[in-house]
């Protein structure tokens, strides 16, 4: 009995499987992990931090554990005025993306060039600091690289707080985009062969190195995110639309999140959704001339985190 | 159930653990299919039950896929494995006392999974929307000793050789472990960017492929000869069937992402390969649909067989939809459309819920030996997953043309979603009955159990199914 006779059978069962995860495993992910960054996987990396999904530093998807993007205006530390930068202020104890904490997953050049120009290897996880993306032209090709400028250019973490002129939380921005399933219907890949004209250029080869996880989305039931900040810049417009998306596009099928206001609106008033919902639907049966006002939302609210990661999808 | 946790081995009736892990699919088959419901109707009318955290679509999706997969559809495929594999090998389960364990660990963690899923604890991928802990915990207290007792029941078998149906159970029972524990990794190590996508759609591919699509044919191949009495049409096509499976269906985890900046090279393989599922399908189809032969009246006169043999039919369009629809041409104009969606439907509410309707059905009556309690519920459960299914894939498959014609066209999306409602609301009406016939279902086996006609000793509930 047993499986005596089958001894044949299991070794070969053993090798097509061994066989067949060798090519679709342990070959891909070797042609994918010599591929180097280009600029915008820094800048994913930089701007959401380790881990968009479940992680130790953020068990319940609040958005915590993740970098600040800023933009500065002038030099943190001498104030004099710069052209537009954008900064990624990581304060202390924030997770590192996998780019930062392991050699190998920007590839070859772009991590030759964060070390020896850009003094990543000096960053640590425990005291934190701040970030540029920054690039070198050698023989006509643009290297980007990372910069820590805490190091190249001595910017603090407060120092570069306080110059802010903008404050992007679109890390934290990015574990909204997860935890609510926005990607279920709006995917963040534009295909290759068409959507160039409505949804921008599709992502190439490089765009993804570090980024965990990538949500692309599968099963596109609304329009493509990616490049969503580019086509749509307006907070208002977001606002109305996030809180009721009936309010500016009546054929939405797109949830509300007017939950994502959390209790309080901006000045601390509570937001009654109950009555904002009657006030609502009689403006829709022509009961009242205008809609109810949307609550301004707090700083400090999981809908300012998600605002800030649609609007910085550029 | 408590009195068999801690009972003797022998104490515990034999189909114990396969009528726990029976009842326990139908009633995650009737949760699954009710927050199916529920979502859909929140697709067709969105302005239904606002304001909640916790019933809003992006919290629920991932709920009803991962209650009818992982409750339903792996249920199942335990309920099924746990009283067919002794029957073919003339033997008991290697251990009910650990059937029943692993019932209980089943349904534990699979409701911990969910909760958490629910309230937003994800990993962000799909199909391995669970957080690691909870995988692990799939991985080594739910499947691994489901894998060991069916494993260990074939080991101890008291026939000579192994019939096709066990090669199937075992097999990816086995491979699931492994799919688990390599499909996540990315999870477990933290691997990043393509590699993490990649390892998604290797683990959402596989975990179908290398489960769902087998065993559910290992069913039939149980099904159809035991009721109908005639042998199987041909074990070397079944041999064929199980080894391609391993060789071809393994492979192609990369059609998933064909408009994605992979190494082109990745794609192209992924895509032959995908066309190469193609000779399981076939090979399987053809064997089961001649094994009818000379039986067809069973089709209409014997319940078992209907459900089952509908799932096979069911199969020919799933296979041709899914050998075809990831080449790059087609993929082109249904990626990430509905047309998916209804396939994806088409392979699990389609194919392989009709055959473990049949496997739940069959094995509740012979492990109890009861005569079903009532055929005309069974036939009303039939034709309202049957005609719930229908309107759902046809919706579905045009809402996705519709998309795809849009997506081709680049046609602002909003109009899409405007000529799309209609078919939403089908879906949503399709959806509902299928949830409202499982309830119908539970009722029926409920009675089977309770008051269900005593089968005399060597009669089979097939022999009286058609007393008149």
């Amino acid at each position: 009995m047993g499986f005596r006779e089958y001894r044949i059978g299991s070794i070969l069962f053993g090798v097509a499987l061994s066989t067949s995860m060798v090519v679709t495993v342990y070959m891909p992910s070797l042609d994918i992990s010599g591929v180097s960054s280009t600029a915008t996987a820094l800048e994913k990396q930089l701007t959401y931090g380790s881990n968009s999904g479940f992680d130790y530093g953020d068990l319940f998807l609040h958005g915590n554990d993740k970098p600040t993007k800023v933009i500065l205006k002038k030099n943190p530390v001498t104030g004099a005025a710069m052209d537009d930068t954008a900064a990624y202020v990581f304060p202390a104890g924030t997770s590192f993306p996998s780019g930062l904490k392991h050699d190998n997953i920007l590839g070859a050049d772009v991590q030759a060039l964060s070390v020896s120009m850009g003094k990543m290897d000096q960053a640590a996880e425990v005291t934190g600091g701040v970030f540029l993306v920054s690039s070198k032209v050698t023989n006509g090709v643009e290297t980007p690289y990372v910069e820590f400028a805490t190091a190249t250019r001595g910017w603090g973490i407060e120092a570069t707080l306080a110059a802010a002129s903008e404050t992007i939380l679109a890390g934290a921005g990015k574990t909204m985009f997860v935890r609510e399933g926005c990607w279920w219907c709006h995917t963040l890949l534009p295909e290759q062969t068409h959507d160039w004209q409505s949804f921008g250029r599709p992502p190439v080869l490089g765009d993804f190195n570090g980024e965990s996880p990538t949500t692309f989305g599968s099963d596109r039931k609304a329009p493509d995110l990616l490049h969503v900040g580019s086509r749509n810049s307006s907070k208002e417009w977001m606002m109305l639309h996030f809180f009721n998306p009936r309010l500016v596009q009546p054929h939405s099928i797109m949830p509300r999140y007017d939950y994502l206001w959390g209790p309080k609106d901006k000045a601390g008033n509570v937001i009654d959704l109950v009555k904002w919902d009657e006030e609502f639907e009689a403006y829709r049966d022509g009961d009242s001339v205008y809609p109810p006002e949307v609550p301004e939302y707090a700083d400090d609210s999981e809908i300012r985190y998600l605002m800030d990661f649609v609007l910085n999808s550029k | 159930m408590i009195k068999y946790l801690f009972a003797k081995e022998k104490n515990i009736p034999g189909g114990t653990a396969a009528i726990f892990f029976s009842f326990s699919a139908i009633m995650w088959f009737i949760i699954g299919t009710g927050i199916g419901s529920f979502n859909a109707a929140k697709l067709a009318f969105p302005d239904w039950f606002t304001h909640s955290y916790a019933l809003q679509f992006g919290h629920m999706r991932q709920v009803h896929v991962h209650a009818v997969i992982f409750g339903w559809i792996a249920g199942a495929f335990a309920a099924s494995a746990m009283y067919v594999v002794p029957a073919l090998g003339n033997t008991k389960l290697w251990s009910e006392k650990l059937g029943v364990w692993n019932c209980l660990l089943w349904n534990v963690g699979l409701a911990l999974g969910l909760a958490t899923l629910w309230f937003g604890m994800t990993s962000g991928r799909e199909y391995s929307d669970f957080i690691w802990p909870i995988d692990i915990y799939i991985a080594l207290c739910m499947v691994l000793p489901l894998f060991i007792n069916i494993f260990m029941s074939i080991v101890t078998r008291r026939t000579q050789g192994i019939y096709t149906t066990n090669w199937f159970f075992a097999g990816s029972f086995f491979m699931l472990i492994i799919v688990f524990l390599i499909g996540n990794l990315p999870e477990f190590f933290h691997l990043t960017g393509l590699n993490e996508a990649y390892m998604t759609w290797w683990f959402a591919h596989n975990v179908l492929g290398l489960l769902i699509t087998p065993v559910a044919a290992a069913i039939t191949y149980y099904i159809v000869p035991k009721v109908t009495g005639n042998p199987l049409y041909s074990h070397r096509v079944g041999h064929l069937h199980f080894w391609s499976i391993v060789v071809f269906y393994s492979t192609p985890a990369a059609h998933h992402l064909m408009s994605s900046p992979l190494p082109e090279w990745l794609k192209s393989f992924a895509s032959v390969e995908g066309v190469l599922i193609l000779v399981p399908a076939v090979a399987y189809v053809c064997n089961i649909l001649l094994t009818m032969q000379g039986k067809w009246a069973m089709f209409v006169e014997n319940v078992e067989i209907k459900y089952t043999i509908t799932g096979v039919l069911l199969a020919i369009p799933l296979n041709m939809q899914g050998g075809f629809q990831q080449t790059r041409a087609i993929n082109w104009y249904v990626h990430g459309t509905g047309w998916i969606v209804a396939h994806a439907h088409l392979a699990l509410l389609g194919f392989s819920t009709f055959a473990e309707a049949a496997a739940v059905y069959y094995g509740v009556q012979t492990l109890l030996r009861r005569k079903l309690y009532s055929l005309s519920l069974a036939n009303f459960h039939f034709w309202m997953l049957l005609i719930g299914f229908s309107l759902y894939w046809v919706s579905m498959t045009i809402a996705g043309l519709i998309q795809g014609a849009g997506k081709i066209y680049e046609v602002p999306y909003m109009d899409i979603v405007i000529a799309e409602h209609p078919y939403m609301i089908v879906r949503w009406l399709g959806g509902t009955m299928v949830f409202l016939g499982n309830i119908v279902w539970l009722w029926n086996m409920y009675m089977t159990v309770k008051q269900g006609e005593k089968l005399a000793p060597g009669v089979q509930p097939q022999d009286v199914a058609y007393a008149r």
